[in-house]
């Protein structure tokens, strides 16, 4: 071996040493940084087990008995049981994915591939809304569901929805629908097909990733919505779960923590099933479009 | 006449949804939530026009407005630039020489996706307070921690670290943009000899400024409308000492709690133009510090 191989084979081995103890540093401290990340949410779980005495004071997360009781008494610890809650916010939830995917879709297929006078000073419209918080249109939307017979009723949860109210979405949507090739439009154009058989036909089937992603990220977000329901919900046989969870800080006093993290647990259980299953779909999304 | 219609009538077919709503949900709302900022309205008798009066009462008068306004951009001061550090710090970690990053990227991101419900505003309440987890954390290393919630001084600060906690989303779109920068680049300065610092400073902030400033913009908006968890943290009210009375939880009382219509109205319209300000800044100042790939050569 001569002598400039040598010190180059050595060189590699060096470097590849210090690069192996930098790897192992890393996730000692990114381990470290998850652990600290997920505690908190471990504490929850682990409580929502404990019995009430032992809640605070601790931090191990074992329990010192496993049991369920807070789940049991929680469950129909407010005047309503939660069976209710969830049901109204699955009736919520379900009509609003539906709504935002039919609605956002047929937007973004406009803006993303038909030619229309207007097309891009609608576009520049769209994107301004994201700008605006709901704040601003909430008085008045309020005053107009209220003069419509709405409040205390899902519509105006629901109906905006069909009316593409989340122009996130569309954005999402365009930015995908923008990358599907031009080609297949015209060639079905020139088949004779309509603009909205081009639209079921070829651009749905093949953005079933984008639709995907919108749907998940429509469920969690209207899932775990507060300030629309905390608004026109005021009968608490039409309350959402986290309207439900609130009334729980209501009683304070009465020290039902334990049934209190309980369902805290249950309402993150539907967020983390999807999370667990359709994570690809949601980093993607995320990067792809550059979500909040 | 017709070949115009044949040629725009199915676009505004497709379109009409959205049309209707941006019309009858946002536009409509906009101007009408305009109209009622210059009235009194509670809803109970019609409006009634009191000029700039709303405008000159909050501006002169109304100390919550101030202390709403003073809360919430210390707030977003603090918690935007928190994020993002948090957020391109691990971005930085996990793209570079390790493989398995899939399980570190879930649990980094998960806070972001359940940070916005009410079950975790309920939980950091406990969390921060005075028998809660942290002080018994600190109690272990011999500090007597108070309770963090209910002193005006230190309440906000939990929430700042519940924003720092959800840098999930900035993290993902940092490590795509982290993505897209040359290696060679990287490998080249390696040779150099240049020091770590010095390639971060003149290869990864320049390239990854364009993400930098879509991160920055998303996140200062978002964060000027926080309200779910400052809601439940505070109990509704922006207490205590309204320590917690973040501009949108002010804005919700005076209009669902006190029915002042009119006046919230004109909060809307103020926070309407804070953040086209904040935008508008952002977007100006752009030029200076951010370019793109494709403009250079």
């Amino acid at each position: 071996m001569d002598e400039a191989a040598r010190v180059a084979h050595e060189m590699r081995l060096k470097r590849d040493r210090r690069e192996r103890n930098g790897r192992i540093l890393k996730h000692l401290f990114l381990i470290t940084v998850s652990c600290v990340m997920l505690y908190p949410l471990f504490w929850l779980l682990a409580s929502s087990f404990k019995p009430e005495n032992e809640i605070f004071g601790s931090l191990t997360l074992w329990p010192s008995q496993f049991q369920l009781d807070n789940y049991t008494k929680g469950w129909n610890a407010l005047p309503i049981s939660f069976t209710t809650f969830y049901i109204n916010s699955a009736i919520v939830t379900v009509l609003s994915v539906i709504g935002n995917l039919i609605s956002c879709s047929f937007a973004a297929y406009a803006f993303a591939r038909l030619q229309f006078t207007g097309r891009s000073f609608f576009f520049a419209l769209m994107m301004m809304t994201l700008m605006v918080p709901y704040h601003v249109v909430l008085i008045p939307q309020y005053v107009q569901f209220l003069a419509l017979g709405w409040v205390d009723t899902y519509l105006p949860l629901v109906v905006p929805r069909f009316l593409a109210s989340d122009a996130f979405f569309i954005f999402l949507m365009v930015q995908f629908f923008r990358q599907l090739p031009r080609e297949l439009d015209e060639a079905a154009m020139i088949d004779g097909c309509s603009p909205f058989k081009i639209y079921w036909s070829i651009i749905l089937p093949l953005s079933l990733p984008a639709m995907g992603t919108a749907a998940i990220f429509s469920l969690i977000w209207v899932w775990e919505d507060f300030l629309a329901p905390l608004i026109y919900l005021n009968d608490i046989k039409s309350y959402t779960v986290p309207l439900a969870l609130r009334l729980f800080l209501d009683q304070e006093g009465q020290s039902a923590y334990g049934q209190m993290f309980a369902m805290s647990v249950l309402s993150l259980v539907p967020v983390v099933i999807f999370f667990v299953l359709f994570q690809k779909l949601i980093v993607r999304g995320i990067a792809t479009s550059g979500m909040k | 006449m017709r070949r115009f219609l044949a040629r725009n009538a199915p676009a505004y077919i497709f379109l009409s949804p959205w049309l209707l709503g941006f019309f009858l949900l946002a536009l409509g709302p906009i101007l009408a939530s305009l109209y009622l900022s210059f009235t009194r309205y509670d809803m109970v008798s019609a409006p009634r026009w009191v000029g700039f009066d709303n405008y000159s009462y909050m501006f002169t008068r109304d100390r919550r407005f101030w202390k709403a306004l003073e809360v919430t951009f210390t707030y977003v001061a603090l918690a935007v630039p928190a994020r993002l550090i948090m957020a391109l710090g691990v971005a930085m970690l996990l793209d570079k020489g390790l493989r398995t990053i899939g399980l570190y990227r879930a649990i980094f991101y998960l806070p972001s996706l359940l940070g916005a419900s009410i079950a975790i505003a309920i939980l950091w309440r406990q969390l921060f307070e005075a028998n809660g987890v942290v002080n018994q954390v600190l109690a272990y290393f011999g500090i007597q921690g108070i309770s963090w919630i209910t002193n005006p001084d230190t309440s906000l600060y939990t929430l700042v670290i519940l924003a720092m906690w959800q840098f999930g989303s900035p993290m993902l779109i940092f490590l795509a943009g982290l993505r897209g920068i040359p290696r060679d680049l990287y490998e080249a300065a390696e040779i150099d000899g240049t020091p770590r610092w010095r390639q971060f400073t003149r290869i990864t902030l320049p390239l990854l400024a364009p993400v930098i400033f879509f991160n920055l913009v998303l996140q200062t908006i978002e964060s000027f409308k926080t309200f779910s968890s400052a809601f439940i943290i505070s109990n509704g009210t922006g207490a205590p000492a309204d320590s917690l009375l973040f501009y949108t939880v002010y804005l919700f009382n005076e209009a669902f709690k006190f029915f002042r219509m009119g006046y919230a109205s004109a909060l809307a319209w103020v926070l309407l133009i804070i953040i086209a300000v904040f935008t508008a800044i952002a977007f100006f100042t752009s030029k200076y510090w951010v370019h793109y790939e494709n403009e250079r050569d």
